[in-house]
């Protein structure tokens, strides 16, 4: 019987045709691959295949170029908003996003995030939030929670020694220049559907030339965290979502 | 009365076994193959019981690296 299902005309999800055939570096069960995939449908549904632009990160998503068939720029760590901005006033009738990651964003890049938000540029921004430098072997990152254990504060992060969680988004949210601060997760498949909508606005909103828009999507670093992936998305719940819960912090 | 089948194909060599689609499945149609490896030694997900399959494509919404496709057909 299964063998007249499998069919093409039965055929209603597959591999986005704009992800190419290369296996993906990341680790079993990263986020990565699920937002890749999202950007991939979501450039193709909007017909920007031949008028896309990306700015992939310095970080685990380095080599996003790789993985999906457009345009792509290597920025230097934490540049790909001033990269970007160039890009895209060059090229103003493209479709230009960046892709990072919390190290590259609320980190090394804080000046380039902030100055292209509020200087209002027409792009869309993706931001992979997972609280660690997973890259480089689970470092604590601006955005590491309280008493979250990393390879650099193995008793947990010290409020008083390192500082707070840095909530990006929400200082972004503040910028006028800023049309979309939206603050997403892929963990289920309702999550998943929810984050796809979200990116397809931002990327809306970048063609229509209506500010720049952020898309912070809640990943899970399963190798950085020491947990399985099923276990981090638990994990990812219970301690993540409080301290950066889900939902549109503005949309205009 | 019609119901709905479906069909899970899962792209063996690009699985990491990462087990998100079993537990995404709210059918519990799929698992990670017990003993069989691939080429890069992941414990590739299988269909364990297909009759049970709904086609809801949760497990493909949730799979990170896109090895999942999804087949869905009303069947009289």
């Amino acid at each position: 019987m299964s063998n007249n299902i499998i069919d093409p005309a039965n055929m209603i999800y597959t591999k986005p045709e704009l992800m190419n055939d290369n296996q993906m570096h990341y680790c079993p069960g990263c986020s990565h691959g699920v937002v890749h995939k999202l950007i991939a449908e979501i450039i193709d549904e909007m017909g920007l295949r031949e008028k896309t632009i990306a700015v992939a990160p310095v970080g685990c998503a380095v080599f996003a170029y790789n993985y999906i068939d457009v345009d792509w720029v290597e920025a230097a760590h934490g540049r790909a908003p001033a990269v970007a901005t160039a890009v895209k006033r060059l090229n103003p009738d493209k479709l230009v996003f960046t892709y990072q990651g919390d190290g590259d964003l609320a980190a090394i890049g804080t000046a380039e995030t902030i100055h292209a938000a509020n200087r209002g540029e027409n792009i869309a921004t993706i931001f992979i939030n997972n609280g660690i430098y997973g890259m480089t072997g689970g470092q604590m990152a601006p955005t590491t929670l309280e008493h979250m254990k990393t390879a650099t504060c193995p008793n947990g992060r010290d409020i008083h020694l390192n500082g707070y969680p840095l909530k990006i988004t929400d200082l972004l949210a503040q910028l006028p220049g800023v049309c979309l601060v939206t603050r997403q997760s892929v963990h289920t498949a309702a999550a998943v559907k929810k984050t796809k909508k979200m990116i397809r606005k931002a990327f809306e909103n970048a063609m229509e030339g209506k500010g720049e828009s952020i898309v912070e999507v809640v990943s899970t670093c399963n190798s950085g965290w020491k947990l399985s992936p099923a276990a981090s998305n638990d994990w990812m719940v219970e301690n993540m979502f409080p301290a950066y819960p889900l939902g549109d912090l503005k949309n205009i | 009365m019609a119901k709905v089948k479906g069909a899970v194909v899962v792209n063996v060599e690009r699985c990491k076994g990462c087990n998100l689609c079993v537990i995404a499945c709210p059918s519990d149609v799929l698992e990670l193959q017990p003993r069989e490896v691939n080429d890069k030694g992941y414990h590739y997900a299988y269909m364990k019981n297909p009759e049970e399959c709904i086609g809801c494509a949760n497990c493909g919404y949730v799979c990170p690296d896109a090895c999942i496709t999804v087949y869905r057909k009303k069947i009289d």
